[in-house]
């Protein structure tokens, strides 16, 4: 047979278009990940709520992302670590951190895409307009803010069983959201739920978009510490998950 | 370890909490041999094939590939191609994108249009994995395995599950293979399937080595025949006929297992010259295969 040479970036790109392909092509993922938060935003944001247009597309947009790390990551690591995927691909010379970012960087893609989607219902049918810089602003807030859900989710795809997992992260995700503050505003909550609201990482993600959207003011660097702290527990917990590994059959 | 080695396992042990899944394995794998790898379930293959494979460290011993190299490392896992029992592969990818996305894993991989044609999956390259028969899929990971042109093959019971023409299917590919000169470790559940394809038998039980040589010398070692008979003589007659150790009922008359069929078979028709439907046949793989393990145990 004739060998074919493969350049040496091919396999991260590869993984990425692989994992990418397979998500899109699953309808029980890209439906509910993309419609709901889409949907809500439409009922709430732009129907419901006079003025809501603005601070409900950094609310709905945070929910929308955070879903789709979450179940991209969480229920697609405790899958593919079960059905055996994962062992192939660490058997194969596959670059074993491609494996991971790659399905991260899908993971920020696909929530980009409801980023986008919301961001052109918003400019549409609610008439918002901003800057260009703000609209980069906000892109950037959502991709960073997505790579803390999917560590995350990373961390519970490696302990989770496939079964367990769309359960456990669906109990976790509509809590988190709604104690975030980001489907009624965390300022309207009693005290302590507001002070709750406050060590929840949805909130001080959709605290970061509100302050690029002109909505109000952040602490940014609070927020920005802690998603830091909350991501790099996760990363603790995943990498003691990814190590675990090597002791199952 | 000299050139015709390509992997050397000395003093291996493992252990899974309380349960010892390999103890003192010693094996050494030549160049261009395809060794079969036996043994009843929960004898330890698929650990001893993790462990080649760097999936779970060494505990105890030492594993060395083409070499020096370690299980799992870069170079290491650059020149063994797997297949492995349950590949979990993404169903919603078709053959094509498959073998690009595992051929963009090496330097230097086979043309997917050959490695296609090789698995004898024309046709099928764009059809998603998932839609694929049983006997396709395995094909479509044979090639997986195939396609980083790899200086030794580790297939994990290649033929689990599929009907006797896709067995023989990929056993035909295994064979080109072989004949190509790659090395191969092959698990198999399949006696026939070792019998056919291997150079080697490795017979594993609780975890130790009970025997390793050519097929053939692994019948020798169980020096039993196979005598079936119909005669009118009782079991209780046959079972005291010389050499004989095992006795059973089978449609056609009695199956006897002897270690000496010549003296048995004559004492048998000196004590019923109407015996009929004689055939004396030489101990299988299998049967010497169950032989080893029941002993064993």
């Amino acid at each position: 047979m004739n060998p074919v040479s493969a350049p040496t970036w091919a396999p991260t790109l590869y993984l990425v278009q692989a994992q990418w392909l397979n998500l899109v092509r699953t309808p029980a993922y890209t439906l509910p990940t993309l419609l709901f938060p889409v949907m809500f935003y439409g009922f709430f944001g732009l129907l419901m709520i006079p003025g809501g247009a603005r601070p409900l597309l950094g609310s709905f947009a945070t929910f929308g992302v955070m879903g789709a790390a979450l179940f991209a990551l969480g229920v697609g690591i405790a899958t593919e670590r079960a059905q055996g995927w994962l062992k192939l691909l660490r058997a194969s010379p596959a670059p074993v951190a491609a494996v991971i970012l790659g399905k991260a960087a899908v993971a920020v893609l696909f929530g980009l895409v409801i980023v986008v989607v919301m961001s052109a219902m918003a400019a549409v049918f609610g008439e918002l307009r901003l800057y260009t810089g703000q609209w980069l602003g906000f892109a950037a807030v959502m991709a960073l803010g997505s790579l803390t859900f999917c560590l995350m989710g990373l961390a519970f795809g490696l302990w989770l069983s496939p079964n367990a997992a769309p359960a456990v992260l669906n109990l976790i995700y509509l809590p988190l959201g709604f104690l975030s503050g980001l489907w009624i505003p965390a300022q309207q909550f009693p005290g302590w739920l507001q002070e709750l609201a406050q060590w929840l990482p949805p909130y001080h993600m959709a605290a970061l978009a509100h302050a690029v959207l002109g909505v109000r003011e952040a602490e940014i660097g609070i927020s920005l510490l802690h998603l830091g702290v909350f991501s790099m527990i996760c990363l603790l917990f995943a990498i003691a998950g990814w190590r675990r590994l090597d002791g199952v059959r | 370890m000299n050139k015709q080695t390509i992997a050397v396992i000395e003093d291996l042990e493992h252990r899974y909490r309380d349960q010892q899944a390999l103890a003192g394995i010693r094996l050494e794998f030549g160049r261009g041999l395809v060794t079969a790898l036996l043994g009843p379930n929960g004898a330890g293959k698929t650990t001893l094939i993790h462990l080649l494979l760097g999936l779970i460290p060494v505990q105890r011993g030492r594993i060395g590939l083409f070499g020096d190299q370690r299980p799992g490392s870069d170079r290491a896992r650059a020149r063994i191609g797997v297949m492995l029992q349950r590949s979990g592969v993404q169903d919603n990818l078709t053959v094509a994108e498959l073998i690009d996305l595992f051929g963009s894993f090496h330097v230097v991989c086979e043309s997917t249009a050959e490695l296609v044609a090789e698995a004898g999956l024309e046709g099928l390259e764009a059809r998603r994995f998932g839609r694929l028969s049983g006997g396709q899929q395995q094909r479509v990971l044979f090639a997986l395995a195939c396609v980083g042109r790899p200086d030794w093959l580790i297939l994990d019971e290649p033929t689990s599950g599929l009907d006797p023409v896709a067995r023989r299917a990929l056993w035909a590919a295994i064979g080109a293979r072989r004949a190509a000169g790659t090395s191969i470790l092959l698990c198999t559940h399949y006696l026939d399937e070792a019998q056919q394809l291997a150079d080697r038998v490795v017979v594993l039980n609780c975890g130790r080595v009970l025997a390793d040589g050519a097929p053939d010398a692994i019948r020798r070692q169980v020096a039993r025949d196979r005598i079936r008979v119909r005669t009118v003589l009782s079991a209780d007659a046959l079972a005291a006929l010389p050499a004989v150790e095992q006795v059973g009922v089978i449609d056609s008359g009695h199956e006897l297992m002897s270690s000496n069929a010549t003296a048995s078979v004559r004492a048998l028709l000196a004590a019923d010259p109407t015996a009929d439907r004689l055939e004396v046949a030489p101990t299988d793989l299998e049967t010497a295969f169950l032989h080893l393990t029941e002993n064993a145990a």
